[in-house]
């Protein structure tokens, strides 16, 4: 799939091991990268983007701007909006791997960077997407083309069905345990098999946004029915979906029984640290967060709310709710969502990026426990090297605030 | 590129971005000069004040510059004056950045160097010396692509030089 992909935007009979320079069909960045590349722009003596319909700007990870520094940051991107045409979602707006796929940037077939590791998200929907840092990003605005090595491929598949109470959230943490996280580096991975074919396209996106903790440049997953039905009124141009042939060649295959996974959870301080949730349960915690591009979308929300409803978050809690956009958001608040999330404890904060970069909304304190949806939980990444995070599905999130530890989410859904 | 000589600082495997500079300090300025003073502060808050000035070549095991895209790891490590980084294996998009910002990487069995060893690199001629050991230690060339960005002093210089890709 990634060579097809490869060779339609370079003009070549790609193979794995070949370095092609090739056609991009959209670049984003954010406020922790933007700037970067637009200062590079500048460098390079470039005064505008190649397509201004195919370039856009997120201001996610510091929204809205806790300090005058990060506020200067924003207005070069706002300026250089202006300056180019190019789309600027500025704060409220959401996280940019919600934005990117929900207002139809990329379609099925697409081949994508972002100066952001988790731009692999978008794999989910059969884009080949990957994350680059921000000269790359620079270069790829300014020409429409980046050079690639393309990718051998992995592919990983999950059979059976998830019991009630196990999300896809579970099966990637479990695979981040199995292969570690240099497991898939330099690969692509693609993932297939019942248990995908059966997820939601939400809950697709969980894993594929994973990949890079595994080091993987792209998690890609076939557009289905479900995928063409999920863009529906989206799309800005028409899914042209590759698939994989049938003779295609990986160089491993893995292959997983979703039956026998349970809700898993991954350690202090790194993601591929992961347990079954039995080994940590009862672990105290002292803030939960529910959020980010991996698990901060209405089907996430909807899964905490139905956990939540009736319920109270533990006195000793500190219960944040992110919104993966302000579509989620009003979405969520019509279907009820909001109002029993917040009549439970929780505190909802803008759309964006902060409690799970540590840059504002939720820094834990010295010694706390956190339990979070997050996709990272390295030593400091909420702004505090001396507390400890804990990762684990919307499922189980809900289930220990209301406990004031890690809790088995599968109580809630007999 | 001329040959390097400098001290070897010595770490371990799945060293993170937000090792290297934490997100706490990557959103708040663009102004790396002051930033540097953060480099590797997870690992080693002294390390800006132990490179800075004489230099170092930064060695570690696998999986170097795992995580986030953030091009300020590179950037912080140049402004705390780190000559290379020496690792078993590297994340694919700090590499990139590495190369891209002008920061020489070489893929290397870090266990025949010890911390404080003193390193000679020609990356020209694809000689890594343990001076301290008396050793030669191989590895393997940079891919094309790579070592004509880095000869064209990074990504932005070989833009400037070509007006485009020209690889």
């Amino acid at each position: 799939m990634a060579e097809k992909i490869f060779s339609a935007h370079s003009g070549t009979d790609a193979h794995a091991g070949d370095i092609v320079v090739a056609d991009v069909d959209f670049v984003m960045g954010q406020d922790g990268t933007s700037p970067l590349a637009i200062k590079a722009l500048e460098r390079m003596g470039v005064e505008t983007v190649f397509d201004s319909e195919r370039v856009a700007l997120v201001i996610d990870h510091s929204s809205p701007s806790p300090l005058e520094g990060v506020s200067a940051l924003h207005t070069i991107m706002r300026e250089f909006g202006k300056r180019t045409g190019a789309k600027v979602y500025d704060i409220g707006c959401g996280v940019c791997h919600q934005l990117i796929p929900e207002n139809g940037h990329v379609v099925p077939g697409d081949l994508m960077v972002g100066c952001d590791s988790h731009t692999c998200t978008y794999g989910a929907l059969g884009v080949f997407s990957t994350g680059v840092g921000s000269t790359d990003g620079a270069a790829a605005m300014a020409s429409g083309k980046l050079w690639f090595k393309v990718p051998e491929t992995m592919k990983v598949t999950y059979t059976g069905a998830l019991q009630p109470g196990v999300f896809s959230k579970d099966l990637v943490l479990y695979l981040a345990g199995r292969i570690g996280a240099d497991g898939a580096t330099y690969k692509a991975i693609e993932f297939c098999g019942p248990v995908i074919d059966a997820l939601s396209v939400e809950a697709r996106m969980t894993i594929s946004n994973m990949a890079i903790e595994v080091g993987a440049k792209a998690g890609l997953m076939e557009a289905d029915a479900k995928t063409l039905a999920w863009y529906d009124g989206r799309g800005t141009r028409a899914p042209h979906p590759e698939t994989p042939d049938a003779d295609a060649t990986y160089c491993c295959d893995l292959t997983y029984d979703a039956s026998a996974i349970g809700p898993q959870v991954a350690k202090p301080h790194a993601v591929d640290n992961v347990s079954p949730i039995e080994e940590v349960a009862g672990t105290r915690i002292a803030q939960g967060f529910l959020g980010t591009c991996t698990n901060g979308r209405l089907e996430d929300l909807a899964i905490a709310a139905g956990i939540l409803a009736g319920r109270k978050v533990h006195p000793d809690v500190r219960f944040i709710v992110a919104p993966a956009s302000k579509r989620i958001y009003l979405d969520a608040m019509a279907a009820g969502y909001i109002q029993t999330l917040v009549e439970a404890g929780a505190a909802v904060v803008t759309p964006g990026c902060g409690p799970c970069v540590g840059t504002h909304n939720g820094v834990p304190s010295d010694g706390e426990n956190v339990i979070s949806t997050a996709n990272r939980n390295f030593k400091g990444r909420m702004g505090n090297s001396n507390a400890f995070i804990y990762l684990g599905s919307p499922a189980t999130v809900a289930a220990s605030v209301i406990e004031g530890a890690i809790t088995d989410p599968r109580t809630y859904f007999g | 590129m001329g040959t390097i000589t400098a001290r070897a600082f010595k770490y371990g495997d799945d060293i993170n971005t937000d090792y290297i500079i934490s997100g706490k300090y990557k959103f708040k300025s663009d102004d790396m000069e002051a930033m540097a003073h953060h480099a590797m502060e997870e690992l080693d808050a002294d390390y800006h004040a132990k490179v800075k000035p004489d230099g170092g070549f930064l060695v570690a095991g696998r999986n170097f510059g795992m995580g986030s895209s953030r091009e300020q790891a590179p950037l912080v490590l140049i402004h705390s004056n780190t000559k290379a980084v020496l690792a078993k294996s590297f994340a694919r998009i700090f590499y990139r950045n590495a190369i891209n910002t002008g920061l020489p990487v070489v893929e290397c069995d870090t266990d025949l160097i010890d911390d404080g060893d003193e390193l000679e690199l020609d990356l020209t001629a694809g000689v890594l010396k343990d001076v301290t050991k008396g050793t030669e230690i191989p590895f393997p060339p940079l891919p094309p692509v790579m070592a004509t960005l880095l000869a064209d002093g990074g990504l932005v210089e070989h833009f400037k030089k070509h007006g485009g890709f020209s690889l």
